[in-house]
């Protein structure tokens, strides 16, 4: 626990009037959800709490290894979780391992080479764990359009390859259109962070009992590094993934209703 | 020969389109004629290679389509196909936009003439244009990339009797001024006889005759 704040289970309990307002809201337009909720406020309790312990060891040991071994686990139930959303898209597992495991070393790795932040757990778990899930959720929606796109798209794509067109050059358009709706989420709120709505880390910090000011920078720093990771994360499961779309002949792996 | 099928079969989603279809298509106008779900469109589609076939050989000019290069294949046979599938933008833009996968320069008024519309659609969106109009667009996008043969799937079917006359009269005009091969899906047997010199007949996924035009549909 930080010097400045001191949660107890209490206050966490007390924290669950909330989540029976969202039940009864549910239960009263029936909109289904009350099961849902109940199992999301579960899991999230025994994830949370799950990670919080391997946290505490991992900077108890204070070393990079097991910094290492988390951010995998992370980008393998990162890519799991983001391939479910994207269904329509063939294989899409090994991409988004790629595009998850670049977009986490490679950001993490710059940060680091210029200075941002020191090469230690207490920096490197909170972060990694920032960019993996930013990345996971970019990349399911890119991939998840992706494959939206291929499908209703499949007879201007085809049409594109009968004159000759190689795979990727049939495909750009929608590689364009799948790689931007990843990434303008992150960037809508960029733009309206601190207007509209105040991030996560920076809440974090001043009921730590922050100064805003640092609050304030390193909310800065996670965000343009989130952009960085993002676009990485978006661009490269986009490339790997909408191959498995087309044979190596440039034919599309299933052709548009006859 | 144009084009020769040897033992083809084709399956999709299970189902038997093309059986063991033996079959040979010559230099000039030919028709690959029958009614829907015969088969044509998908015979049409294996002879550039936009899909192969399970079973047997496709040969272009003697030669094994899977032995050519793939790309250089569909540029050199190009496949207009049924529904029109414009991308974004102008009927030029279209156009040029075929022609520079090929690095050709293209004379889009001279195409544009060739497929029946005058200079004024160069510059139209081809997103408003009718149905009639874009499958104009489509021919002369195809026509910039200076294919030796047109692949052509029911080009009319999408009109109503004057369009679909205005397109057959584009076609055989085209022929006239342009030293091309032409295969035509239709299953329209007197479109058949009006634009090919020789036929092949399908049917559940079988060739139920083929020859010269003149003998298999008289007058």
């Amino acid at each position: 626990m930080t010097p400045g704040i001191d949660v107890s289970l209490a206050q966490v309990a007390a924290a669950l009037v909330l989540v029976a307002i969202a039940i009864a809201v549910s239960f009263w337009q029936r909109a289904g959800l009350e099961e849902e909720i109940g199992i999301a406020v579960v899991l999230s309790f025994i994830q949370l709490t799950a990670i919080g312990f391997v946290i505490q060891i991992i900077f108890d040991e204070d070393r990079l290894v097991f910094v290492v071994a988390l951010i995998a686990v992370m980008v393998g139930f990162g890519a799991l979780t983001a391939r479910r959303r994207a269904s329509r898209v063939p294989e899409a597992f090994w991409p988004l391992v790629v595009a998850l495991g670049v977009a986490a070393t490679g950001t993490l790795g710059l940060v680091v080479a210029l200075g941002v932040f020191e090469p230690e757990p207490r920096f490197l778990v909170p972060v990694g764990g920032m960019v993996v899930g930013n990345s996971m959720t970019a990349s399911a929606v890119a991939l998840n359009r992706l494959g939206d796109e291929v499908h209703s798209h499949a007879r201007e794509i085809e049409a594109t390859l009968a004159l000759g067109a190689t795979s990727t050059q049939a495909a750009a358009p929608i590689v364009r259109r799948s790689l931007r709706s990843g990434m303008i989420a992150l960037v809508d709120s960029t733009k309206t962070t601190g207007l509209i709505f105040f991030p996560g880390t920076m809440v974090g910090m001043l009921l730590a009992g922050a100064d805003p000011e640092d609050a304030v920078r390193l909310q800065l720093i996670l965000l343009y590094t989130l952009l960085g990771s993002v676009a990485l994360a978006g661009l490269i499961s986009i490339t790997l993934a909408y191959r498995n779309f087309f044979t190596p002949a440039h034919q599309l792996r299933e052709p548009p209703e006859p | 020969m144009l084009f020769e099928l040897d033992g083809v079969s084709v399956a999709r989603d299970g189902r038997k389109v093309l059986r063991d279809l033996t079959a040979s298509l010559p230099e000039g106008a030919s028709c690959v004629a029958g009614p829907s779900g015969c088969g044509k469109s998908t015979l049409l589609r294996l002879l550039n290679r936009l899909a192969d076939p399970q079973r047997g050989t496709v040969s272009y000019r003697g030669h094994d389509v899977r032995e050519v290069e793939v790309l250089e294949l569909r540029r050199e046979v190009c496949l207009v196909p049924q529904l029109p599938a414009l991308l974004e933008g102008t009927v030029a833009d279209n156009v040029r936009y075929a022609a520079r996968l090929w690095d050709r320069d293209p004379k889009v008024e001279r195409l544009l003439d060739l497929s029946g519309l005058d200079a004024s659609y160069a510059e139209r969106d081809a997103s408003r244009l009718s149905v009639g109009e874009q499958q104009r667009a489509m021919l002369a996008r195809a026509l910039a990339l200076e294919p030796d043969v047109l692949l052509l799937d029911e080009p009319t079917s999408a009109l109503d009797e004057g369009a679909r006359g205005a397109v057959e009269a584009t076609l055989l005009d085209l022929r006239e001024r342009v030293e091309i091969s032409i295969v035509l899906v239709t299953h329209d047997l007197e479109q058949a006889r009006r634009m090919s010199d020789w036929v092949l007949r399908l049917d559940r996924g079988h060739a139920v005759e083929q020859g010269p035009a003149h003998e298999l549909l008289p007058a």
